[in-house]
Parts: structure tokens; sequence; C-alpha cells
């Protein structure tokens, strides 16, 4: 026995210097992500900062029945998801016609302008996005208030106050933003297409129409449906950035603009709320878990090599 | 042949209205940046003001002071976040790679659960203001960010897996090289393309980020550019406040509206300037992140 252990030790010690190469990052992970999740145990607290965080009072579901009767955690939960679909569902469909057009472009110098305009907005931050938003549709001297609408006869709008407008602002700035970046991945998969495909149909008189319908969609399946089952996993998590600066963190579009992750910011930071604010943390971390484990599992079933794991 | 250049024309006609979709807003900030605060007063941010004016710039230059200070942080945080987070994660992907090593699938589950499965925001501040107590100082814009993607990780192991061939790793450690020379002096230069990817991801990332200034700082003296972005964003008082103390300018002549205009302009500019250099380094970075392979 004492051998084995030797030999073992042995090996450990012959990989010292690779087992020191880890320890920072290990070191940070512990912090960054591990600790946290052990951290999550204090939405089943009552924090209380006299007694210090980790000595407060365990109170159970307290936080949780508090928070899911109000109407807030319903509120978050629909715009998360449904904000999430729309982004979903819209994107990709828009970033396949786009890539397929761009692919088709002939001069291949048009095709790379094209394609570093359109990923522009993709490499800003949100907080400038939120300025480009604010030249357009600020009140006073926005340029929808101050040229569109004027010269469509219609009186100026108070875009930053009036809810009902936002659901297709943030799709809009979303697909904006977003639209370079997934276009290019499916250009990706496009140009991986073996060109033999559509060389045996020109031969067969195949209309370009015909081809895009029966080769390159088909073809580009597999990538849409795994792009798309990611991104369900994620549906639990929203863009914060989008949400929070675009509005301009505004109340009164609370109700078609809060998601869980603002909700979560605000109780935290802005209300130091914990309680509230751990309880929708951990709502989110759980399911959002489920969800990646569940949409994983499927791709898996699909298609092992694309599976996470 | 006919219908072949028609189509063509139709789809060169779809992308320039799409180009001029994404660059619209950035070429009415520009704009904005160089008009007089009573043209945008009278007429709104439009492309043809009627009266340009450098007074934002101006105004910004007599500020240089308080900006630059929040401009040179954002270069500070760019340059040791976006450094140490590629040394750091290198030193972990490449034990990671080395399949001799015992334990090194275990290590790198280690690593991929942090992409399952996460905390979230409230434990995460939790433990770095009441553990590290990094609220208001400079590691907050630095630290919170360093290994935020796994993903990053792991393809740096698939790439040091791949694509450093085993001879060199093999004949080097015959030659007595230890296995930190090995790693610094073989498979760091042979990997430049995926450091310049992954590096470049990472830049963008800190020179973007905001979220931990918003968090963990309220000290305006460490704030980023971004920070002092987004605080003008939800303030514009917020530059008088903070400057008007210096300067001889009554706060009723600075012109707000176009200043912040200007602000946002000397954000984006270092971006614009590498973008057509590192194009092909950012879509490589964007396509490995999301399809593997």
């Amino acid at each position: 026995m004492a051998q084995s252990w030797r030999k073992v030790w042995k090996t450990f010690w012959r990989f010292k210097a690779l087992y020191l190469m880890l320890v920072p990052g290990v070191a940070y992970l512990i912090i960054n992500n591990y600790m946290p999740m052990f951290g999550l145990t204090i939405a089943f607290k009552d924090i209380n900062y006299a007694k210090g965080i980790w000595a407060s009072d365990w109170i159970g579901f307290k936080n949780f029945e508090f928070l899911f009767m109000t109407k807030d955690a319903w509120r978050i939960t629909r715009n998360t998801i449904l904000y999430n679909a729309v982004f979903i569902v819209l994107n990709t469909v828009v970033a396949i016609g786009v890539a397929i057009l761009l692919n088709e472009v002939r001069k291949k110098y048009l095709a790379r302008f094209y394609q570093s305009v359109l990923l522009l907005p993709y490499l800003i931050s949100m907080v400038i996005v939120a300025y480009l938003v604010l030249s357009i549709l600020n009140v006073e001297n926005g340029f929808m208030n101050k040229v569109i609408l004027p010269a469509l006869g219609i009186d100026p709008i108070s875009w930053y106050t009036e809810a009902k407008y936002w659901p297709y602002i943030l799709t809009t700035v979303n697909l904006w933003k977003n639209i370079g970046y997934q276009c290019i991945i499916y250009l990706a998969a496009i140009v991986g297409i073996d060109p033999e495909y559509y060389e045996a149909a020109t031969i067969d008189g195949a209309s370009k129409w015909e081809q895009i319908k029966s080769i390159t969609v088909p073809l580009l399946m597999p990538t849409i449906i795994i792009l798309t089952l990611l991104a369900i996993g994620r549906i639990f998590y929203a863009d914060f950035g989008l949400f929070y600066q675009v509005p301009l963190n505004s109340g009164s579009l609370k109700p078609t603009t809060d998601v869980i992750d603002t909700y979560v910011y605000r109780g935290l930071i802005t209300l130091g709320d914990i309680g509230m604010s751990s309880a929708a943390g951990f709502y989110q971390s759980m399911i959002g878990f489920v969800l990646v484990l569940t949409t994983n599992f499927i791709v898996r079933l699909k298609d092992k090599d694309q599976a996470l794991f | 042949m006919k219908t072949n250049q028609m189509n063509q024309f139709a789809i060169n006609v779809f992308f320039i209205l799409a180009s001029i979709a994404c660059i619209f807003p950035f070429l009415l900030m520009f704009v904005a940046s160089f008009t007089s605060e009573q043209s945008i007063i009278n007429e709104g941010y439009t492309l043809f003001p009627s009266e340009f004016s450098l007074d934002a710039y101006r105004y910004l230059w007599d500020n240089v002071s308080s900006i630059g200070r929040s401009y040179g942080i954002t270069i500070l945080i760019t340059a040791i976040g976006t450094t140490a987070g590629l040394l750091i994660s290198s030193l972990l992907a490449y034990p990671l790679s080395r399949v001799d090593l015992p334990l090194h699938g275990l290590l790198s589950f280690f690593v991929f659960f942090t992409m399952l499965f996460n905390g979230g925001l409230v434990p995460t501040y939790l433990i770095y203001t009441e553990v590290f107590h990094i609220k208001n100082t400079l590691w907050a814009l630095i630290v919170p960010s360093l290994l935020t993607n796994g993903f990053y990780i792991l393809l740096i192991r698939t790439f040091f897996r791949t694509s450093i061939p085993k001879e060199v790793i093999e004949s080097a450690y015959m030659d007595g090289a230890s296995e930190f020379r090995i790693f610094f002096s073989f498979v760091m230069p042979l990997s430049l393309p995926i450091l310049a990817t992954i590096g470049l991801m990472l830049g963008i990332g800190y020179w973007n980020d905001w979220f931990n200034g918003l968090v963990y700082v309220s000290d305006s003296k460490l704030f980023s550019l971004q920070n002092l972005l987004n605080r003008m964003l939800q303030n514009i008082q917020f530059l008088q406040q903070n400057t008007l103390g210096s300067k001889a300018m009554s706060s009723a002549s600075i012109p707000t509206n176009a200043v912040r205009m200007a602000m946002a302009v000397i954000g984006i500019v270092p971006i614009l300037l590498i973008y057509p250099f590192f194009q092909k380094f950012f879509v490589k970075g964007l396509t490995i992140g999301a399809v593997k392979g």
C-alpha cells in the first residue's frame, strides 16, 4: 500500500511544474465562480449587516414567498422569456437571410465591406448604444421627434415615458447590434458547404432560389438547430446592458423593460433589498441551470460533437 | 445573364441600405458633436445642421484633466486586464491540454462547469465586497472580468492540443528544458494566432466594460471612460458638477448636448481605428466562439 501511494506521489511530483501553472487560474475560478455558487444560499437568509452576511439567520423560503407574492415575479419572468424568444426567432431568420445574400455578392471586396459595416454595432458598448438611441429618440431634439415625425405630420412622442413602444424599440436595437455577429456565424457555415452540390444543381437547371431552398437551408439546418437550442438554454438570462442602459433606467418604462437581470441589479444596488434580489437571482440560476442541462441533452441526442458536454 | 445582373443589383441595393441603417446612428452622433448647441436645440440632431461648432471638443479639451484621467484608467485596465487574463488563461489551458497529466479531465470539467452554472450577481457582489473589499479600488475594474468566459480557456486548450506538434515539446524536454521554459519559449510563440484572437476579444471587453464600474465603483476618481459616459447619460449635469470648479465657464454656456455626443465619439474612435487592421482576427474570434471546431 505504502509502495503504491509513493508511486502516485511520484507521478504527481513529476508534473509539479504543470500543477503550479494551474494555480492562478484555479484560484481565480474558486473565488470568482465557485464561492458565489455556494453563496447562493444567502437567498435563504435574513440578511443582517450588523450580524454579518454569513452569520445572518436562516429563514427558509420567506424571501421566495415575498418575491412570488409580488406582481414583479411574473412580470420579469414574462418579459425575460418573451423578449428572448422574439430575439431568437427574428435574429435567426434575418441573420440567415442576410448571410445567404452576402454569399451571393459577386464582388468579394464589396462582400467584405458590407460584412465589416454590419459588424460595427456589435463592437461598441451598450452605453454608446444608449447614446445613439438617445440621439434618435430624445424628446426635445431627437431625430424622430424633430425630423421624421414632423415630416409625417405626427405629433412628437415622449419615447422615454411610454412603455408601449419599447418592445419594438428594444427588439430593433437588439437586431441592429447583433445581426452582424450572427450573420458571420451562418456565413461561415454557408461557405463550408461543398460547392459540388451547387455545380450539380446548376447543371440540372435549378434556379438560384431553388438552390437556396433545397441545398443551402437544409444543409444549414444542423447549425440552426444547435444554435437555437443553445440560445433556448440561456432564455432565462437577459442582456442586462440592453434592458438597463438603452431605456435609461426610466421608471415608467418598467412594465415592458424590466427583466430578471435588471430586477436583481436594482434590488441589490439601488434598493438594498438583498432578500428579494437574492431570491430572484437564485430562481434565475436554478432554472437557467436546468434549461442549459436540458437543451444540451437534446443537442447531444442530435449531434454529439456539437453538445457542450 | 440579364436576370443575374438584375439580381446582383438588387442585392447590392439591399446591402447599401442595410449599411446605411448600421452607420446612420454613428453619423448622427458624429455630426451632433460638431454642431453648435443652439442648432441642436432648434433643429434637433440632424446630419445637416445649420451651424457647425467645435465648442464641444473645446470644452473637453478644457476639462482634459478629468476626461483624460478616465481615458487613462480605461487604457490602464485594458492593458493590464488583457495581459493578465491572457496569461492566466494560457497557464491554465496548457496543463489541461497535456493528456499525460494525471487528472487533466477532472480539471477540464472544473473549468467547464463554470459555463453551466453560476451564482449570479448577488453572491458575486457580496463576496467581492464583503470578503475581498474591492469596492472603489482599481481592482474592481479588472479582477471580475479576468476569466469571464470558460470557453476561451477551452479554445486555447484545444489549440495547444491540436496545433502544437508533440515532437517540439518532447525534444525540448529531452534537451532538459523545464516545463515553464517549454511553455514560454515554444508553446506561447507557436500559438500567436489563437492568443491574438482571444486577446483582442478580451481587450474589446475591457475597453467597453461599464458593468464592473457601475456595480463596484462610486468614486468618480476611478471612473473609466465608459463609466463617465454612463453617468453622463443618466445625469447630464454630472460633468459640470465634477469639473466646473476648476474652469471658468458658466453652466449655461456648456454645450451639454454636443458634449455628450463628443464624449461618445472619443469613446469609439480607438475601436474604429484598430478595427480595419484586426478585422480578420475579429471575424475569427467571433466564429470560433460560436460553433465548435
